[in-house]
């Protein structure tokens, strides 16, 4: 080996990594950023550190997306998100690199992790148009009525994303809740925010409309607790908040009635069942008389 | 009133790649009949030839029973479920990518409008293959069990009038299910099952899991009759669906639907509103040519509003345009075949006989192909023949009543029971009849629409069985 430091022949190019916000790419509003590490310690990139401001601003976002993309059909959403899986397929190597890198992971199981994750898009694209089916019902009243129960999404749901699992973990909370037509926020995992930042670029691409799921990187313990105040949001998942905050946010998403999906020892490399898409569905019943 | 004439538009039948001859689809290879046999498809528009096509003999049907069986035994049942529905994602896939030249082909050999093969046939295919490639990895939530089987090979012979879209009612929720199928398509209208058996090779289908066998009445039977099959599922006339009935009554093994002929009321009130309950008419019975088992071909108008509905309704008729199929703004094509020509002649003639008058808008046919006008019969009594037979093909018979419980009774005095129409603007007065209407599906304020989330069957001699939805998951599982 030579003593002499040498450049490499060619530099490699590497990536910024923004928040996502409303189909955009923004830096934080407040300049912040913070380094994010290999799981040897190795710098990776500095990403931007959300503020307050950038968390109401993806709830804006949100909002804003909610009316277009819960009034598309089941049909429409069912593909836009198998449409996410096959983006996902084509990219394989590069996500099998960052959860690689991310979480340490030997080649197989990251291997093993990404193609969890394609079609974990693939089986929630498959609910789009049949929790109805599943979750409906004609409810057969004492009277003349013609009387029925669908599901309807909550509206705009705050995800802390898991801490351990930085995309098949991610995945696993927001594809349950964006399935039914919810809106999203999502709180990355706050050591290993890169891959959920490369897979809002593969979003960015796909037929995911802006602002339906919005991804901010930075201190849970900091943004958290905005989102859980937050009045314009309907529904938190407290996944990835440490325990000590959990309580907190909890009691902070009373105030206006939030549905509040508690932390849970989740393994998810298994099938990941209907608890999910449920926490972020109400139930609407018409009643209609029948008559001549 | 001025008409502006419309230029002639035609798709371009260069996208429709059609080969001089087809064999079967077995084992996931094209092979030729054992006996040699082939048959003709023409195009009706045109008489045409359009290929030569393999005739399934008993010996076909047998390899491809045994194909089916093997791969269901091999393969397709010991496959994870959501594999086999990425299976189903990825057919649903290339038949999108290849929707246009699929509508083509779909048109130039059944005779419809390619305004309605492109815009209806095709797109539920595809919908219909993406909506069941989501059940095969979600059976435990159908409502029949937490781990319901599938039955095994399935028998499938379908009709002409929606070609590819039928074939798509059979083998998609067949595969979900876990199921091998074999399945016959009708002999005027092979093409977009074959196109169709490319695409399973596209999508590297495993060998077996579908077969293909071409053939006519005597390939069907040949099908439905095998020991081999665990399951049977037909659509096509009552007359044929009874005769399948009687023999799977001697195989109780075999596991039967049947979805079958109808002939809707299609009930109008004087409070409707008029425009909207005509063109809601007019798609009832001109939709296909008429070519629908759910077509609504017995229109039920109430008194007071007669004159007004009829006046309406012819001056729409004479507004349609009949002609190439290809041409994108045919809205009437092509009767089928010769022998479907000669049986609506045959029973509008018997209509004429039997003293109903018979009307049809100014209209030019063709000189070549099979062609029949839009033609609506007033002063029809229940007891006329036009009233009580399914015609299939664009006829349509006018009745009237005066009360909701005539309208109910009218409509109910069939023997069949696929479908029915209402319109009117009263809300409780639609589920009143709805609750009332002896009918699989009843059609409020619309009419002829179709969707894989909502199942389609019918009651009484019209079959049984449903298609689509949750509820025709149910035909392809043992429960």
């Amino acid at each position: 080996m030579s003593d002499t430091a040498t450049a490499p022949a060619r530099l490699a190019v590497r990536k910024t990594y923004k928040l996502y916000i409303g189909g955009a790419f923004p830096r934080s509003e407040s300049g912040r950023s913070y380094v994010v590490t290999d799981h040897k310690g190795g710098f990776l990139a500095n990403a931007a550190m959300a503020s307050r401001k950038d968390a109401r601003d993806a709830v804006v976002a949100a909002r804003k997306a909610f009316g277009g993309w819960s009034a598309a059909t089941a049909y429409n959403r069912g593909q836009v998100l198998y449409r996410v899986a096959e983006l996902l397929e084509g990219r394989r190597a590069q996500f099998i690199a960052e959860v690689r890198s991310a979480e340490g992971l030997g080649a197989r199981q990251a291997e093993a992790v990404v193609e969890e994750v394609i079609d974990r898009w693939v089986w929630y694209a498959g609910w789009a148009d049949k929790i109805a089916q599943v979750r409906g019902a004609a409810n057969p009243v004492a009277g003349p009525f013609f009387n029925f129960s669908t599901p309807e999404p909550t509206g705009v749901v705050a995800v802390v994303a898991p801490q351990d699992s930085s995309l098949l973990g991610f995945v696993s909370v927001v594809a349950p809740a964006v399935v039914t037509g919810n809106a999203v926020v999502a709180l990355a995992s706050e050591r290993a925010p890169l891959p959920a930042v490369s897979l809002s670029e593969v979003l960015a691409t796909s037929d995911v409309p802006g602002g339906v799921i919005n991804v901010l990187t930075g201190r849970t313990a900091e943004v958290a607790p905005w989102l859980a105040s937050h009045m314009d949001v309907n529904a938190l998942d407290l996944t990835g908040a440490p325990a000590g905050l959990a309580d907190e946010l909890a009691v902070a998403a009373a105030e206006n009635l939030k549905r509040v999906l508690r932390p849970a020892d989740e393994d998810w490399t298994q099938p990941p069942g209907l608890k999910r898409v449920l926490a972020y569905l109400e139930t609407k019943t018409v009643w209609h008389p029948s008559g001549i | 009133m001025p008409r502006f004439d419309y230029a002639p538009a035609p798709e371009s039948r260069a996208i429709a790649h059609i080969k001089e001859s087809y064999g079967l689809f077995i084992n996931g290879e094209f092979t030729p009949s054992q006996d040699g046999g082939a048959f003709k498809t023409i195009s009706p528009a045109s008489e045409e030839v359009l290929a030569e096509v393999a005739e399934a003999s008993p010996a076909d049907v047998d390899r491809a029973v045994v194909a089916a069986r093997t791969a269901y035994e091999r393969t397709w049942s010991v496959l994870a479920p959501k594999e086999r529905g990425k299976y189903l994602f990825r057919i649903a896939r290339i038949i999108q990518e290849r929707s246009r030249e699929l509508a083509v082909l779909e048109s130039l050999d059944n005779g419809k409008p390619i305004r309605e093969s492109r815009d209806v046939d095709i797109p539920l295919v595809a919908a219909h293959f993406f909506y069941h490639a989501g059940w095969a990895d979600k059976l435990e939530y159908a409502g029949y069990g937490p781990a319901p089987r599938p039955l095994g090979v399935a028998g499938q012979v379908i009709p002409w009038n929606f070609p590819l879209l039928m074939l798509a009612w059979k083998i998609a929720p067949a595969l979900a299910c876990g199921n091998t199928v074999v399945l016959k398509p009708a002999e005027t209208t092979p093409l977009t099952a074959l196109a169709f058996a490319e695409i399973c090779q596209q999508a590297d289908l495993p060998p077996g899991v579908v077969n293909i066998v071409t053939g006519a009445g005597e390939t069907g039977r040949a099908l439905v009759t095998h020991p081999g099959i665990d399951k049977v599922a037909f659509t096509g006339s009552t007359e044929v669906g009874k005769e399948i009935a009687r023999d799977c009554a001697t195989q109780p093994h075999k596991k039967l639907t049947l979805e079958l002929g109808g002939k809707a009321a299609n009930i109008v009130f004087e409070d409707a509103p008029v425009d909207q309950a005509v063109e809601g008419i007019v798609n009832g019975i001109f939709f296909n040519q008429g070519h629908v088992c759910c077509a609504g071909s017995r229109l039920l108008v109430q008194e007071s509003v007669y004159e007004q509905v009829l006046a309406s309704l012819q001056r729409r008729l004479a507004t349609l345009r009949l002609g190439d199929p290809l041409d994108k703004n045919t809205d009437v094509g092509a009767i089928n075949s010769a022998a479907q020509l000669a049986k609506i002649r045959e029973l509008s003639e018997i209509g004429e006989a039997e003293g109903a008058q018979r009307w049809s808008p100014p209209c030019e046919l063709p000189v070549k192909g099979f062609w029949f006008p839009p033609t609506v019969f007033t002063g029809v009594s229940q007891a006329h023949r036009i009233a009580r037979e399914e015609i299939f093909g664009p006829v349509l018979s006018v009745l009237t009543f005066r009360t909701p419980a005539e309208a109910v009774e009218k409509a109910n005095n069939t023997p069949y029971g696929l479908s029915a129409g209402v319109w009117t603007d009263k809300g409780s007065r639609i589920l009143w009849m709805a609750s009332r209407l002896r009918a699989g599906v009843v059609w409020a304020n619309t009419f002829n629409k179709f969707d894989p989330t909502s199942p389609f069957g019918g009651y009484k001699e019209s079959g049984y069985g449903r298609e689509g939805g949750r509820h025709g998951l149910e035909a392809y599982l043992d429960v």
